[in-house]
């Protein structure tokens, strides 16, 4: 049976008692399908001899030989789609204005940021190249709001909100780990939104709030795990006792840590809950215990997400204001440098909202620093979203 | 073979009680991890709410102003002139970041196409972390500096945009891409035009869900202190103005109560009648109070979010 033939024999009338061949066909050849008619003909009982003729359409042909209501091209113009004549015009525009606006909010977004950095360095720059003593080495801050002759440098304080920063991950990161682990493997399923929630909740404080929580009531109670430490570690020049009681740099990262917890977990969460299912299911068949799925199965797969996460929360951290103000204490004016992080100390945050009269006289000094911040937490969530795009997790 | 075998099953038979034990430790330890988040949380909300619990449930504390409050040992007063500035500084700042983050986030996720996309995604990414004392910054830089403007509640309305933009606009994508690609087709295969479809359409299904996104902005931004620190000074007393004149709000409120909550109480003399008298402290009291009024407020927005996301007509 030729091609021609059967496209004769679908589109004219099916002879009547004699059933339409309508098998599959390889190279003409009819393969072996259903012998039963009802099954071969796919419910269509054109081999009723009682039936009216069915007319059958050429299988070449989508639909019917005869046109349908359905003009892609040439024609009258049909209604809808936004091609009509009646009213398009008017609807072109507003889509084209809805568009723009769109576009527009798109764009002043990017101004924004640009703004942000453009404004920061217009006023940066003058102060820098006025500056007594070199701004990226110096360890000075000796502003009082004159115009001229100050000496300030960054070097101290990126010391200190670089160290509170990431001693603040190292305490919340692990945790983390431990609570995203615990609402997507080990908590039962009604357990694992309220916890979720609950260390949502964590977010929702606002930071001043753990400022004077963190400096008149945690501080004096971890003066003895500081003392413990000190006199343990005392030897690294980073664990050295400052004789600080409270609103050590220590205090802060405790208190930060705290508030970058939420973060770090919530991205945690989501990567560990993206974990193949087969995955975990191959590790358990294995025999593993749940301790080792997580570690062959879930671990790896969410490695990208969690440093990600981690350096999201470095981010807030490095940036967080008025907790690390209120609870860490400042070392003063000229003050010798400090390794320590029993010591006080001043983030570049810090020193800008404490700034006060000078900032007021001459923010120079002042939006340097925050020039500085503002590069520091551009790379550092730069670098997290670019781990996210790596598409090393789906995202 | 034997000598293969032997230590390898003796090793297997030895190694389940310590793969068991390993296992039951990492339970505990996870297990822990959330426990030792608990602690922080429960300790600052009971820290809170019984150190300010009897300063808000006095008579003046929601309807008057500290004008009459010059100093920390004296009572009385309210917390008015925070309330009112809180409010109106984040009105506006909501009037001019939601319809901006909506916008932007239709953009990205309705017609966003190559690398003006990946622009505006990656900046609303920065804007993200862009920390709240370089927003500040950068407005004290922008209006105070190249302006000369005065200080006023306006600017910090201002700072606080650039820290609520990018939290509308995740959660706006976000709920977007959840409504079902369906309803725009069938809204199309009707002749609507992609606008109309996107307005009356996709908005609508979305709308409890970006309605959660404005909700969760303004509780993350009513907290924010650090543009009230260079951008407008705390005023003891109310000013509904929020274009002219200082002007107080709550975290700026906690923040000038702060310095004297430490102080203590003492017995001193009246110098005019020579009688003994106690001086106490009134501003921890104020403090804690503040704060507790901060956390109901923010808490209660985040409760509202949480209501609005669970009626959403488009979910997870």
């Amino acid at each position: 049976m030729s091609d021609a033939d059967l496209k004769q024999t679908n589109n004219g009338v099916a002879p009547a008692g004699a059933p339409l061949d309508v098998r599959p066909r390889v190279h003409g050849e009819a393969m072996d399908g259903p012998t039963d008619p009802a099954l071969r003909d796919f419910g269509h009982n054109v081999t009723d001899p009682t039936a009216p003729p069915v007319p059958q359409a050429d299988p070449l042909l989508i639909g019917s030989e005869q046109p349908a209501g359905i003009l892609v091209d040439d024609g009258p113009p049909v209604l809808g789609a936004g091609t009509s004549s009646i009213g398009g015009g008017r609807a072109r525009i507003g889509d084209r204005i809805f568009v723009s606006l769109a576009q527009a909010a798109g764009g002043f977004i990017i101004l924004l940021v640009v703004l942000v950095g453009a404004f920061l360095l217009w006023d940066a720059i003058p102060a820098i190249r006025d500056d007594k003593v070199n701004f990226f080495t110096s360890r000075d801050w000796l502003v009082t709001g004159a115009t001229k002759g100050e000496a300030f440098g960054m070097v101290g304080l990126l010391w200190t909100t670089v160290l509170i920063s990431v001693f603040a991950l190292l305490i919340a990161v692990p945790i983390a780990i431990g609570i995203a682990l615990f609402v997507t493997q080990y908590a039962p399923s009604r357990l694992a939104r309220p916890v979720a929630y609950v260390v949502d909740l964590l977010a929702a404080i606002p930071s001043i709030i753990y400022g004077i929580w963190g400096i008149t009531v945690l501080a004096p109670k971890l003066t003895p795990v500081q003392d413990g430490l000190s006199s343990a570690l005392g030897w690294i020049p980073l664990f050295k006792d400052r004789n600080v009681p409270v609103g050590t740099v220590f205090n802060g990262s405790i208190v930060l840590a705290v508030m970058v917890l939420p973060i770090v977990t919530s991205i945690s969460r989501e990567v560990f809950e993206r974990t193949p299912r087969p995955n975990i299911e191959a590790a358990l068949a294995l025999g593993a215990t749940r301790w080792e799925m997580v570690r062959i199965a879930v671990l790896p797969f969410g490695r990208a997400g969690v440093v990600s996460g981690a350096m999201l929360g470095l981010g807030r951290a490095l940036g967080e204001t008025i907790a690390v103000t209120l609870v860490v204490r400042t070392a003063g004016n000229g003050a010798p440098f400090d390794w320590s992080i029993f010591g006080k100390g001043q983030t570049f945050a810090a020193r800008i909202a404490t700034g006060g009269d000078a900032l007021f006289a001459h923010p120079g000094p002042f939006i340097a620093a925050g020039l500085v911040l503002f590069v520091l937490t551009f790379v550092v969530n730069a670098l997290a979203r670019s781990i996210v795009s790596r598409g090393e997790f789906p995202s | 073979m034997t000598t293969a075998t032997a230590p390898s099953l003796r090793s297997a038979s030895s190694g389940l009680a310590g793969r068991r034990l390993k296992n039951n430790l990492a339970t505990v330890l996870v297990t822990s991890c959330f426990l030792i988040a608990l602690v922080p949380l429960v300790w600052l909300l009971w820290t809170v709410v019984s150190r300010g619990w009897s300063t808000i449930t006095t008579s003046s504390w929601w309807t008057g102003d500290q004008r009459l409050v010059p100093d920390w040992h004296t009572s009385g007063g309210g917390v008015l002139n925070a309330i009112i500035g809180t409010v109106e500084q984040v009105l506006i700042c909501s009037l001019i970041s939601v319809p901006v983050a909506v916008l932007a986030a239709i953009y990205l996720v309705e017609y966003g196409r190559g690398r003006f996309r990946s622009a505006v995604t990656f900046m609303v990414d920065i804007l993200t972390g862009v920390p709240s004392i370089v927003a500040a910054l950068f407005i004290y830089a922008l209006f105070i500096i190249k302006f000369n403007a005065q200080f006023s509640g306006l600017w910090v309305s201002f700072a606080l945009v650039l820290l609520m933009i990018p939290v509308i606009v995740r959660t706006t994508e976000e709920m977007l891409k959840l409504v079902p690609n369906e309803l725009r087709e069938a809204s199309y295969a009707l002749g609507v035009t992609k606008w109309k479809t996107i307005a009356r359409v996709v908005l609508p299904t979305a709308f409890s869900g970006i309605l959660t996104g404005v909700v969760l902005g303004i509780a993350r931004v009513a907290g924010e202190t650090a543009p009230l620190l260079i951008l407008v000074h705390y005023n003891p007393t109310k000013n509904s103005n929020p274009f002219n004149g200082d002007q107080a709000s709550l975290p700026s409120f906690i923040f000038h109560e702060f310095p004297n909550a430490g102080n203590s109480a003492s017995a001193t003399k009246n110098p005019f009648t020579g009688q003994a008298e106690t001086i106490k402290n009134y501003a921890a009291g104020r403090m804690w109070g503040a704060a507790l009024t901060l956390i109901i407020i923010v808490m209660l927005l985040n409760l509202i979010a949480r209501l609005v996301a669970r009626r959403s007509k488009v979910s997870q």
